[in-house]
């Protein structure tokens, strides 16, 4: 007797004719908004890429002496990495917001059998990234 | 819940007469598969009514004008999970989801079965995959003793059961899955709903199995499969947050890892307060 | 045709057919069970159940006080072996339900939470906050998933019993999905489909709640029990229907007509007080709540609105705190089906019909008089809510007489040889039925849900909160006549994939089978008691009806009522009183020690 298609632990669903599979587009990421968000998100890694690059070329220009780096600081000026710079800044500061504005859902943290909100549990990263980058824009423009 | 839950509905007084106001047209996709190679939309236009929701305006297409429509639903009040639809793009619960909402934005609502499932008829998809999945994180209490009723109940806080209690809030409507694009890039994956509710079993103090989750999860079919859209946090109809619980249990996965340098294999892989250990 | 063949089958997979399936695992891991349901198990009904479980954990309490609650809250219509039984395995079932993980809601120091209910003396019922039946369902249906021996034919739609030698041998299924008509043999089966609310216009229930196993066992010759029983719950919202549980009456809401005046206290239902008392006023019975209600509307003190007189429910001063701890899906759902918070608002709410105290005529473990078949849950009537049945106390019916059955019929499946060829000729019969009277039918012009409109706004204006001779036999009529034309309906749907108005189509078909027996049982009672109320025959009469009515379908498709004798134990019936607070329990009689 036949017994009906239902199997103990399926992991994916058979083929099946008569089923209808909507095929998902390669441009999946562009049919909303929160979608879009989400891969520029994932791009802005790219972004922190670059800087990291950028970073690691003017160590090795200051490394190899003041004529070096010269050419280093001539080179950040021209329209290129001007362009490069901002669009990566911009990508850098929205990685590091969406960044710290999801990592206390990993850290739940209960105080007298209440969840602390998510935003509480960020501020202490936005407080002392503002406390870094003043520190640091002080040092540099004084 | 510390804040007022949201509300759709326009106020109205008693005693205002309900007003036959405009129509609203329903763009629904419709599939047989013995006709049909692929879907397409048909039109209908439903009169709006300040109460009704979409799951009416579906009753009322099938009831007076077209029998063949087909879809599910039950309970009509948010707690069964059957009626899950997309709603203009929006995967949604069609008996929560109000047809005045929808009556300023140009009048017209696109109904469409969830994304990301086969489609069996127009607006039913198939689930035996789901299911599948849910069965495969062992949703069920691990114990290693045997407690019979007449020892009595194991103790519980109200503490340790709010631990879990958000996560075991779901009612598997599949809105999350229908929005999840790993789950429609990689069919595979276990899911919003499925690692939720393995999370409800493993933060549940009488559980003991979650070395045995920790096996099925930790996986890059499991919750290294995630990405961290979001988007499944975002439509859950219940506020169960699949997307956090998926996030603990990549650092709880992490640890584990860790802790298997440490101590030798077949340690616990998670420590939770548990009264009765 | 092709078929497949168990041990144990179960007809619905709800509350109370998967506890009967875990039972009959647990019996016999070697049994084949089939669960064959026609939504997904967490779909069934008892997942909107919001209110809890009623269960004797507290050491102020006992188990004589819950039997003499729910035996005084059916008017002595309960069989009282019945009641004892189920008061004595309540608890050891929710403990069980516990012990598989359900989370249930907490004292401080971890032990289970009771609270209040309607009805019941003592607190006594346990609660999930206020998805108690949410969790439960959930909860079993998790744990169904590590039983092996269970096979789920999730989505397919049982059309037919299947008997044979007098004995019930399987049924006729249709699997949704493909279209297809299947036999499902089985030594036993355990009708678990739950109420018939549909019959009703305005009702709590969803909608598969169409009464498909009554009608499956009363075409099959079981008889019905009670059907002239249904409950009105008396919180429910305008127009959709939707259910305000008894537990935010528990928790110290008041009703209030359109004055402002909490009307209960002119009905018998004691005084009111500022804090809730057990037994009394807004935590009475709620067959009498709904008759208070109708009593006030004849008055023309309460609300009107487009859908119906209402009166309020008033949460205001239970304040936002404990509305968001003990009843938060009262809130949400109140904000979102009637855009009114009950925290600074006042709730409209009428009576609804909730629960069907009738059923399948069962014994004490849930066989009917029809070998093979058993019922277990909303669909049967064993009976242990009699005339009216208490809140929390159907969630541990399913949970204890399904959990009987489950056992019961793998004990009878164990000792019958397997099923015969022959009921696949009956099987292909009613393949040939379902294709020639529906699918492949053309000439007929009646439409469904036509006709499914006209059997609810008789059956409620027949057998409503109030009934008389004279509509109940209008009723009656228009059932018939509705019967005929159900001959002539036609669909506009003929594939095979899914086709859910074929199954509406079939859902009516038990519907009206359903109605007549109500209507049928409700002429033929001429006295009131509990939810049975007749304006004509306004007292109760112990001398000729402390009887349950059964219901048998004749050959020519009409009903024959019988009446069967109330078992009584120790309570010997007596005056149901509420509101007094200092008055005592009368004495039940001495256990009789079991020979």
């Amino acid at each position: 007797m036949n017994q009906p298609t239902i199997k103990a632990a399926p992991t994916y669903t058979e083929f099946h004719p008569r089923w209808y599979r909507p095929h998902v587009s390669v441009y999946w990421w562009l049919g909303q908004w929160q979608y879009l968000k989400f891969i520029l998100r994932e791009l802005s890694s790219v972004a922190v890429a670059v800087f990291v690059v950028i970073t690691l070329f003017q160590l090795r220009a200051l490394r190899n002496g003041p004529e070096a780096y010269a050419r280093f600081q001539h080179w950040l000026q021209t329209p290129l990495a001007i362009a490069l710079n901002t669009i990566s800044f911009l990508f850098v500061v929205f990685h590091t917001i969406t960044w710290f504005n999801l990592a206390p859902s990993a850290m739940p943290i209960r105080f007298r059998g209440k969840r602390l909100p998510d935003l509480l549990l960020a501020a202490p990263n936005y407080i002392v990234w503002a406390v870094v980058s003043f520190a640091v824009a002080w040092l540099i423009l004084r | 819940m510390a804040s007022r839950p949201k509300s759709n509905l326009r106020r109205y007084q008693y005693g205002e007469q309900v007003k036959m106001a405009d129509n609203i047209t329903l763009e629904i996709a419709r599939y047989s598969p013995e006709r049909d190679a692929k879907p397409h939309f048909e039109s209908f236009q439903v009169p709006v009514h300040k109460e009704w929701v979409v799951l009416d305006a579906l009753n009322h297409i099938k009831d007076k004008l077209d029998g063949s429509l087909t879809y599910r639903w039950s309970c009509r009040m948010g707690i069964c999970g059957s009626c899950g639809m997309m709603v203009n793009g929006e995967p949604k619960l069609t008996c929560a989801t109000f047809l005045s909402s929808y009556a300023r934005n140009g009048n017209k609502i696109r109904v469409e079965p969830l994304r990301y499932f086969p489609v069996v008829r127009d607006l039913v998809t198939e689930l035996t995959d789901f299911l599948a999945k849910l069965k495969k994180v062992r949703p069920w209490l691990i114990r290693h003793d045997d407690l019979r009723p007449t020892e009595g109940e194991f103790l519980q806080t109200p503490g340790q059961l709010d631990a879990y209690k958000q996560f075991s809030m779901c009612i598997n409507c599949t809105l999350c899955y229908a929005a999840c694009p790993v789950v429609g890039l990689d069919p595979i994956f276990v899911g919003p709903a499925a690692i939720a509710l393995a999370q409800r079993y493993n933060k549940d103090s009488r559980d003991q199995g979650a070395d045995e989750r920790m096996a099925v999860l930790a996986h890059p079919e499991g919750v290294w499969g995630c990405t961290f859209v979001g988007e499944c946090t975002r439509v859950c109809p219940k506020h169960v947050d699949p997307a956090g619980a998926i996030q603990q249990y990549k650092l709880s996965a992490v640890l584990d890892w860790m802790k298997a340098f440490v101590k030798p294999r077949g340690h616990q892989a998670v420590r939770r307060e548990s009264a009765n250990d | 045709m092709d078929g497949s063949s168990h041990d144990v089958l179960l007809v619905g997979g709800g509350g109370a057919g998967l506890r009967a399936a875990i039972a009959a695992a647990e019996v016999n891991p070697k049994l084949r069970i089939a669960v064959v349901s026609k939504v997904y198990p967490m779909r069934s009904h008892t997942v909107s159940a919001e209110g809890g479980a009623a269960g004797v954990v507290k050491p102020d309490d006992s188990l004589d006080e819950h039997a003499y609650d729910t035996i005084s809250g059916g008017d002595w219509l309960c069989d009282q072996d019945a009641v004892e039984a189920f008061v004595k395995e309540a608890p050891e079932e929710l403990l069980r339900l516990e012990h598989w993980g359900c989370p249930w809601s907490r004292e401080p120091d971890g032990h289970i939470a009771v609270r209040a209910f309607g009805g019941m003396k003592k607190r006594r019922t346990w609660f999930a906050a206020d998805k108690t039946g949410f969790h439960m369902l959930h909860t079993l249906f998790q744990t169904t998933l590590k039983y092996e021996p269970i096979t789920r034919y999730d989505e397919w739609f049982v059309t037919k019993l299947l008997v044979d030698d007098g004995r019930v041998q399987g049924v006729v299924a249709i699997e949704l999905m493909s279209g297809r008509i299947q036999a499902i043999t089985a030594k036993a089966v355990i009708l678990c489909t739950g109420g018939c609310g549909r019959v009703f216009p305005f009702t709590t229930n969803a909608n598969i709640k169409n009464g498909d196993g009554m009608a499956l066992a009363y075409r099959a010759g079981a008889p019905l029990k009670d059907m002239e029983f249904v409950q009105y719950h008396p919180t429910g919202l305008p127009f959709t229907g939707i259910l305000i549980t008894e537990a935010a009456r528990a928790e110290g809401g008041y009703m209030l007509n359109k004055d402002g005046y909490r009307y209960l206290q002119d009905y018998n239902l004691g005084k009111p007080e500022p804090k809730p008392v057990l037994r009394s006023m807004e935590l009475g019975p709620r067959d009498r709540l709904s008759q208070a209600f109708v009593k006030e509307d004849q008055k023309g003190r309460t609300i009107p609105t487009p859908y119906g007189s209402v009166v309020h429910l008033d949460l205001r001063h239970l304040g936002e705190k404990i509305i968001n701890a003990k009843l938060p899906f009262v809130r949400e759902l109140c904000l979102k089906y009637q855009n009114i918070d009950p925290v600074k608002e006042l709730v409209p709410v009428r009576p609804v019909v909730h629960y069907m105290m009738g059923g399948v005529s069962t014994d004490i473990n849930g066989a009917t008089p029809l070998a093979g078949l058993y019922a277990a849950g909303e669909v049967a009537c064993v009976s242990i809510n009699g005339a009216n049945r208490l809140g929390s106390n159907s969630l541990p019916e399913c949970l204890v007489f399904g959990a009987r059955a489950g056992r019961a019929a793998a004990q009878f499946a164990a000792e019958q040889k397997a099923p015969d060829g022959k009921t696949v000729a009956q099987a292909i019969d009613e393949q040939r039925r379902l294709e020639t009277q529906f699918l492949r039918k053309t000439g007929g012009w009646e439409r469904i849900a036509i006709l499914r409109e006209q059997m609810q706004k008789s059956v409620e204006s027949g057998a409503g909160i109030y009934r008389e001779a004279r509509s109940v036999t209008e009723a009656s009529n228009t059932l018939r006549e509705l019967q005929e034309r159900f001959a002539n309906i036609s669909l506009d749907d003929h594939s095979r994939t899914f086709n859910t108005e074929l199954q509406s189509a079939l859902e009516l078909g038990f519907m009206l089978d359903v109605a007549e027996s109500i209507v049928q049982c409700a002429l033929n009672r001429t006295e009131s008691r509990g939810a049975h109320q007749r304006t004509d025959f306004p007292a109760r009469d112990d001398q000729n009806f402390l009887a349950h009515s059964v219901v048998y379908r004749q050959a020519d498709g009409s009903s024959r009522v019988e009446y069967l004798p109330v078992k009584i134990t120790r309570w010997a019936p007596g005056e149901r009183v509420y509101g007094e607070q200092t008055k005592e329990q009368p004495q039940a009689l001495p256990v009789r020690r079991a020979s």
